[in-house]
Formats: C-alpha cells, sequence, structure tokens
C-alpha cells in the first residue's frame, strides 16, 4: 500500500526497543487511569460541593429563634365583644398585650424610642400568633401564659452571628439599644431556637421570619395530581398502542418522531404553549394548578411514553403468544397480560417522569404562577404557586434570613425529589421480573 | 357529568345481567362474555352524552359571545378586533360580579342577558345530557342478544381511545407550533425579519412609550447578543462538562469494578436530578461572588452576573448527560475489538484511546450535541444567575444574557400581547426551537449514520 520500507529488526534489537517503550507506556498507562479517576472525583466534588453549601445554610433555616413572653389574656381587652369569633376577636387589642408583656420582660422603658426599638423585636405577626392561640385555647383566658413568639427576621439574623456588633451602628440594620434588649432576654433565658414552626405551617410573607412553604407545597402537590391524572393514562395509552397496535404507516411513524421531538423541546416553550393556548386562547385564569398541571402533563408524556413502552417491550412474546394460543382477543392480551406485567416498569417511569415535574420551573413561570399568594390553595382551580417557583421568587429577595428559608425550601424540595426517585427504584427492585 | 356515570354504572349491571341470563336460560351460545355486553351498554350510554356535554359547555361561550353583540353599540361594532375584546371584557366583569366604577347600560343589559343564558344552558344542558345517556344505553342494552359481538364493538372503541391518546403527542406539538409562529408571523409584521436575524443590538421597548412618543430611544430587536450570549454560557459550559463527563465515561466503562460503577453512576445521575432552580439558587449565591472575588483578586474586572459563574454551573448539570450517553455508547463497542487490541499487545489506556474511542466517535460526538441542545434550552441557571444586559460580547467575564432569560423576563407577569416587546418573546422562542430541534436532528443523524458499523 505505501511505499514506506521498514527496517528489518533483528529479534535482539526488537527486545530491547520493546523493553526501552515499556516504561513510558506504563506511565502513560498510570496517568489516563489518573485522569478517569480524576473526572469522577471532580464530578463527585461537585455534588458535594453542592449539598454542602445547601445543607450548610438550610439546616439552619430549618430553626429560628423565638422569644418567650409571659402575655395576660385579659378578656376585655382581645375579646370585647366576648363572643369568642374570628370576627370579634379581630376587635380585640393584641397588640397592645403583646407589647405590655414584652415591656414588662425588658424592665418597662420609658421614652418613645425605646419602646420603639423594643417593638422591633418581635415579629409583626406575632399579634395573629397570639390571635390563633387563644381561639385555640379558650379556657385559658384571663389566664397568665408564656408563649414564644418569633423574633424580627433582622433580630433573627443578629442572633445568627451574621450582624457583628463591630460594624458601626450606622451601618447595620439593628441599633445598640435593639442589641441591649436582646442581650437582656438572653440572660433571662427567654430566648429560644427552635424548629420553625412558620416555614412548615406558614405561607408566603414578605416578613422573612413568618414566610412558609405550606402554601407552595399544596400547590405543588395538587399540581403533581393533575400531571400525574392526566399524564399516565394518556402515556400508558400511547405506548401500548405504539408497541403492540399500531401498523406501520406514516401516521405512526410521525406520532413517533412527534413524541421524540417532544423529549427536546426546552422547558420553557411548554410554558409558552400554555400561556398562548390555555390562558390567552381558552381565557382559563393564571397561576392555577390546573393549568401548570396540564403543560407539566404535556411536557413529562415524552418520558412517560418512551418509558412505558421499554416496559411494554420487556414483556417476552410468549406470555402473548400463550394467551392468543388460548383464545384471548389481542385487546385480552393486553389488558389482562401484557399490560400487568409492564405495570412496575410503567409506574417507575411515571414516577420519574413526575419527580422531574416536581422539580419544573420555568414553564410554570410563563403561565403565571410566580403571583404572591397568601392563602393556601384549596383546590385545583385556587391560584397558588409550588415549591420551585416558591423557591425561585425567596432567592430574588433582598432579607439575609431569606436565604435561609429559601436553602431550607430547597432541602424539603430535594427530600421529596429523593424519596420519589428512592420509590421507584424500589418499586423496579421488588417488582422487577427477569423473564 | 357525575349522573351521567351513575347511569352508565347501572347500564352495565343491566347489561351484564341480562347477558348472564341469556346464557343460563338458552341452550345457544353467548358471542361474547357477560361483562362485554355490560361494558357496551355502559359504553353506549355513556360516550355520546359526554360528548354531548363538551360540546354544550364549550359552544355555550362561544355563541352567547355572538349573541351578546347585538348589545353592543354601533361603534363598538364598527371598531377592530381590539374594541370588542375590549367589550366581551366589560361584559363578563359584569357577569362575575366584578365592576369597576360607572357600568354603561348596554354592558349591564348584556350582562344580565349572558346571565339569563347561562341559567338557561344548564337546564337544556342538564334535561339534554341526561335524555341522551338514557336513550343511548337503553339503545345499546336493546341489541344485547346471544349473537351480538359486543367485544368486538368494546374492543374497537377502545381501540380509538388509545389511537386518540397518541394523538395528543401531535396535538401538543401543532398547539406549540402554532402558538409561536402565529405570534412570530406578527411579529415579524411589526419588525423586518432580517432586523431581527441579523440585528446587533437588543433593546425592547413597551409599543406604550412609543406610541405616546416619550423618547426613550426607539425599540431594537436584533437577536445577535443573546444568541452569542446562548453560545457563550453553553461553550463555558461545554469546557466543564466535556473533558469531566468524557473521562467518567472512560473509567466508569473501562476501568470501574462493577461495586465502584454501581456506586459512582448512581451519584452522577443525582446531579441531573437536581432542580435546575436549585443550581441557579447555587450559582447566584455561591459561585457568583466566588468567581467575582477570584478574578478580582488577580486584577481582572468581572461583572457580578458573569457568564463564566453561569457556564460553570450549567457544566455541572450536563456532566451527568454526557457521561452516561458517552457510557453506554462505550459499552455498546464490541468486546472482540478491545481483545484484539489488547492480543496486539496494547495496553488498556492505548486500546481505549486508538480503537474504543474511534468506534464510539458518532456517539459520542451526539451525546455532545444533545448536551448543547440541553444547555441552549436550560433556562432557571440563566435567569437567576446570568445578567439581562444584552451586551454583544464574547467575554466570558461580562454579564450576557441569553434567549431563554429574555424569555422569562418579557413573559413572566402582566403584559399586553399587542405590544412588539411581548411578541419578540414568540419570535424568540420559535429560533430556540429551531435551534434545538437541529441540533437533536444532527445528533440522530449522526448516530444513524455510524450505527451499524461494528456488528
Amino acid at each position: 500500500m505505501t511505499d514506506r520500507t521498514y527496517q528489518r529488526l533483528d529479534p535482539q534489537q526488537a527486545a530491547e526497543r520493546v523493553k526501552a517503550s515499556i516504561n513510558l507506556r506504563k506511565r502513560k498507562e498510570t496517568r489516563f487511569l489518573w485522569l478517569g479517576k480524576t473526572a469522577v472525583a471532580i464530578a463527585l466534588g461537585f455534588l458535594v460541593l453542592l449539598f454542602a453549601g445547601i445543607l450548610s445554610k438550610g439546616i439552619p433555616g430549618l430553626f429560628q429563634y423565638y422569644v418567650t413572653l409571659d402575655v395576660r389574656l385579659d378578656a376585655r381587652q382581645l375579646d370585647p365583644s366576648g363572643q369568642m369569633t374570628v370576627e370579634s376577636l379581630a376587635g380585640g387589642d393584641f397588640d397592645g398585650a403583646i407589647l405590655t408583656s414584652l415591656y414588662e420582660a425588658l424592665g418597662n422603658p420609658e421614652g418613645r424610642k425605646e419602646k420603639r426599638e423594643a417593638r422591633r423585636l418581635i415579629s409583626s405577626g406575632s399579634s395573629q400568633r397570639l390571635m390563633n392561640y387563644v381561639l385555640d385555647n379558650p379556657e385559658q383566658l384571663e389566664s397568665m401564659v408564656s408563649i414564644q413568639f418569633a423574633v424580627d427576621d433582622d433580630v433573627d439574623t443578629f442572633l445568627r452571628g451574621l450582624i457583628s456588633r463591630e460594624t458601626p451602628e450606622a451601618d447595620r440594620r439593628i441599633s445598640d439599644q435593639l442589641i441591649g434588649y436582646i442581650d437582656a432576654l438572653e440572660a433571662e433565658g427567654r430566648i429560644s431556637y427552635e424548629i420553625s414552626d412558620y416555614l412548615f405551617f406558614g405561607s408566603a410573607s414578605r416578613d422573612a421570619e413568618m414566610a412558609g412553604i405550606r402554601g407552595a407545597l399544596v400547590g405543588s402537590i395538587l399540581t403533581l395530581l393533575v400531571c400525574i391524572v392526566i399524564a399516565f393514562p394518556l402515556g400508558v395509552a400511547t405506548a401500548v398502542y405504539l408497541e403492540e397496535m399500531a401498523p406501520k404507516n406514516r401516521l405512526t411513524e410521525i406520532i413517533e418522531i412527534n413524541i421524540n421531538n417532544l423529549a427536546a423541546v426546552p422547558s420553557v416553550v411548554f410554558g409558552i404553549m400554555g400561556l398562548a393556548i390555555f390562558i390567552v386562547a381558552f381565557g382559563m385564569p393564571r397561576s392555577i394548578p390546573l393549568v401548570g398541571g396540564i403543560v407539566l402533563a404535556l411536557m413529562t408524556l415524552p418520558t412517560i411514553i418512551i418509558s412505558s413502552r421499554a416496559a411494554i417491550r420487556a414483556v417476552p412474546p410468549s406470555i402473548r403468544d400463550a394467551a392468543l394460543g388460548v383464545g384471548a382477543s389481542k385487546m385480552q392480551t393486553i389488558m389482562h397480560h401484557v399490560l400487568p406485567l409492564a405495570m412496575p416498569g410503567m409506574l417507575t417511569g411515571t414516577i420519574i417522569g413526575m419527580a422531574q415535574a416536581l422539580g419544573e420551573t420555568a414553564p410554570l413561570l410563563m403561565i403565571g404562577m410566580v403571583a404572591f399568594i397568601v392563602d393556601v390553595p384549596g383546590g385545583v382551580t385556587d391560584p397558588g404557586t409550588v415549591l420551585p417557583v416558591q423557591i425561585f421568587m425567596w432567592a430574588d429577595f433582598a432579607e439575609r434570613m431569606f436565604v435561609q428559608k429559601t436553602s431550607a425550601a430547597i432541602i424539603v424540595l430535594l427530600a421529596f425529589l429523593i424519596s420519589m426517585n428512592a420509590a421507584a427504584i424500589l418499586l423496579r427492585k421488588k417488582l422487577e421480573r427477569r423473564w | 357529568m357525575l349522573t351521567v356515570l351513575v347511569i352508565s354504572a347501572l347500564y352495565f349491571i343491566a347489561g351484564q345481567r341480562v347477558a348472564r341470563a341469556l346464557r343460563s336460560n338458552n341452550a345457544g351460545k353467548l358471542h361474547s362474555l357477560p361483562h362485554y355486553h355490560g361494558v357496551w351498554a355502559a359504553v353506549t350510554s355513556a360516550l355520546p352524552a359526554l360528548f354531548v356535554l363538551l360540546t354544550i359547555l364549550i359552544g355555550k361561550d362561544l355563541l352567547f359571545q355572538f349573541w351578546a353583540r347585538d348589545y353592543f353599540p354601533e361603534d363598538v361594532m364598527n371598531g377592530d378586533t381590539v374594541d370588542r375584546a375590549i367589550a366581551l371584557a366589560k361584559v363578563s366583569n359584569v357577569i362575575n360580579g366584578i365592576s369597576f366604577g360607572e357600568v354603561e347600560p348596554w354592558v349591564q343589559a348584556a350582562g344580565d342577558a349572558w346571565i339569563r343564558w347561562d341559567a338557561n344552558a344548564i337546564v337544556v344542558a342538564n334535561s339534554l345530557v341526561l335524555a341522551v345517556s338514557l336513550v343511548g344505553g337503553l339503545l345499546g342494552y336493546r341489541r344485547i342478544n346471544l349473537a351480538f359481538r359486543s367485544r368486538n364493538y368494546v374492543e374497537r372503541i377502545l381501540t380509538w381511545m388509545l389511537i386518540g391518546s397518541s394523538l395528543v403527542a401531535i396535538l401538543t406539538t401543532i398547539g406549540i407550533v402554532l402558538s409561536v409562529l402565529f405570534e412570530s408571523i406578527r411579529f415579524f409584521k411589526l419588525i423586518p425579519p432580517q432586523d431581527f436575524l441579523f440585528g446587533l443590538e437588543w433593546n425592547p421597548q413597551f409599543e406604550g412609550a412609543e406610541r405616546a412618543g416619550s423618547g426613550g430611544g426607539t425599540a431594537t430587536y436584533g437577536m445577535v447578543p443573546m444568541f452569542v450570549g446562548t453560545f457563550l454560557i453553553s461553550a463555558i459550559a461545554l469546557t466543564v462538562a466535556i473533558p469531566i463527563g468524557l473521562f467518567s465515561a472512560i473509567y466508569l466503562a473501562e476501568y470501574a469494578t462493577p461495586r465502584i460503577r454501581g456506586i459512582v453512576k448512581p451519584l452522577l445521575e443525582i446531579l441531573a436530578g437536581v432542580p435546575t432552580v436549585v443550581y441557579g439558587f447555587f450559582a447566584a449565591l455561591t459561585v457568583a461572588p466566588f468567581v467575582k472575588s477570584v478574578g478580582e483578586s488577580m486584577g481582572l474586572e468581572v461583572a457580578s452576573e458573569s457568564a463564566l459563574a453561569a457556564g460553570l454551573v450549567m457544566g455541572v448539570m450536563i456532566i451527568p448527560f454526557i457521561s452516561s450517553l458517552s457510557d453506554d455508547v462505550i459499552n455498546a463497542v464490541p468486546q472482540s475489538l478491545r481483545d484484539a487490541a489488547y492480543g496486539l499487545g496494547s495496553t488498556r489506556s492505548e486500546a481505549v484511546r486508538q480503537v474504543v474511542l474511534p468506534a464510539a466517535l458518532p456517539g459520542i460526538v451526539a451525546a455532545v450535541i444533545l448536551a448543547v441542545s440541553r444547555a441552549v434550552g436550560e433556562t432557571m441557571i440563566v435567569v437567576m444567575a446570568a445578567g439581562l444586559a444584552a451586551n454583544l460580547s464574547f467575554n466570558p467575564l461580562d454579564a450576557v444574557t441569553t434567549v431563554t432569560s429574555q424569555i422569562v423576563t418579557i413573559l413572566v407577569g402582566d403584559q399586553e400581547f399587542e405590544s412588539a416587546k411581548t411578541l419578540s418573546a414568540f419570535a424568540l422562542a420559535l429560533m430556540l426551537i429551531i435551534t434545538t430541534l437541529a441540533l437533536n436532528y444532527f445528533a440522530l443523524q449522526i448516530v444513524k449514520k455510524y450505527r451499524e458499523q461494528y456488528d
């Protein structure tokens, strides 16, 4: 083939040459192996870094500081009309009751300025908290109770040591006076650090200390419900049709190409479609879990179809032949034999698709699920938001405490995702059958 | 709807009963199993009824909109579509009991009429649906006899339902294409396509500002800066992801023991399962300040939302795509090729580099292209960590913006659907779809072309 002339080596020379090159080749081999190991180590290092970053911020975010105050529940002050209903309590002076006990705990400060600083110590949601307490425990009216109130987010940030005492007073968000009060309360043992009840039971709020994920969590669950109700039957039906019944024709081919293309479309485009079709053309309201669920269902449909088809394909043809052999119709074979055997694989694919949908943010931004909604959605047509979008919104807020709250919300989201994926793996392990 | 289901359930029981009775009374053979007869009766009652119900629900608003036009004054009817849409919105406010100030008498009248029609429609719909389900069920029920092939009918209906659900995929695609295409065409009527495709400046303005002539500069819609930004960030991501992903794949496929493989592979796949909003948060909060401080300590000027930070994090996100896809491809290379290389005395790394990788190359290239299309379509990381300023820059330390983050910025919140700014998001989305589909098409072609070379 080529004109190259090869130099003839005698065996001795050849052996020497090979020997000389062997060390080099061995070194190259080691280097290559190390490259591979380093690459894996770097990738895992990123994983560790990501989780360490989130956990280190998020675990403190699960907790927050509370101040315990002894409040006198004076019936005339709190419930002027004496009916013990939400309406009558709304007329009561809860702020007054809390402030009285706060001033008392601080040794009754004099002067407007001092009182104003003292008021900044506790969260603005404290009166609501006291009202709920009274509603839950009406028998304790007229007695002295000690209740934990959340401290204001700036105070919380200070207690975590994120605001330094050394910073000049003008540059930090809390005054020397307030620090004095905090020290006094701490010396009395009134300040405690506990698992945040606002995080899990509170809803969206501009005040970091009261912000919670309950509304977003309920919204996520509702959205996922809509998503699964739509995507699972459609996905399984499509997979059955394409695998078992579809003739080889143009239509089938078009459907298959379509499904593959849909899997490649960026998720934000599904959001645009939802906006243009469901909201603008059909006139559905914005930011409701129903629309969100439909959009996510269309987005996860390819995932479910592809894994369901794989599951159906894994059912051996002998099963079908046996069923057909004893006189079952095509449909009976599918319904009675193929589907039950393929179900574990289909469920696994569906759970993975749902996990994908749970973490998805961009398409939901498009259909307006970023609205600031305080109420917990009661149904699929109530405006709501979902966990990832809540995380996105909180990440934009400037208050320092929101960083921890965001990380805490991320931990909750990741916990859900990991448990869903773990469930999928367990399911596969448990129900998997080898033929 | 519930009533319809109850009626069809009753028909199911009735159909099954009568079929059982036929079987036990007669000497003849029943063609289909009794429960098929039951399902047949149930389906004949439920399907037409649900169809009627759906038609009424969808059709009634359209019909009422048509009727409501009789109430519109002359000037609204002579105006353009926007005027009519505003008039309709006013009427629907009256219907929903929302009022803004004084309501014009014709709007009030139309609203009252609408509410009246609605009440009538519910009565009509209920009775009609009920009647259809009863009659339909009865007709189906009457057909049940010994020779009746209910199984075949039921199965045919089921097959059509399966076909129907497969068509949803096509409908979704059509929906995507139409929704994006129509708005894009409207956009291109306002802005010439060549300005959009080749314009070097992106400076969208709200239509209102333009109309009022309040200055603020003219709006320019050139998409080049955004595509440059998108590809800059994707390129950074790939420089991170390709070496790490590829070497991880080689290590896992060729060197790792099954035990290590069993541990490392799922761990890497966790990286793919982390929601992008989490990556975005991580990029904005941890990586961007880190990049900035490192850059500044080296005396470089770094934007606080640099392309580098977003690209790095995106690179981490796509590592698992590249590693698991390449892993599959490398595993698919026949063992005989490796054995042949070993037989000639090559070391493992020589076999990998000179035999396995060239054989797996088309698949690896396809994996990289798929990763690019993933990076181009990725939204949350760039929304949270990349900037919004549309700089035309190739410097990774500058703030750049991307197609997806512009789409999100434009379309989040309220928008008026007539303005060029809103419509520009749809044109961007159209370009995005075309880009990602083209990338996927190339990947597919490469795989197809070289796939069966070694079999």
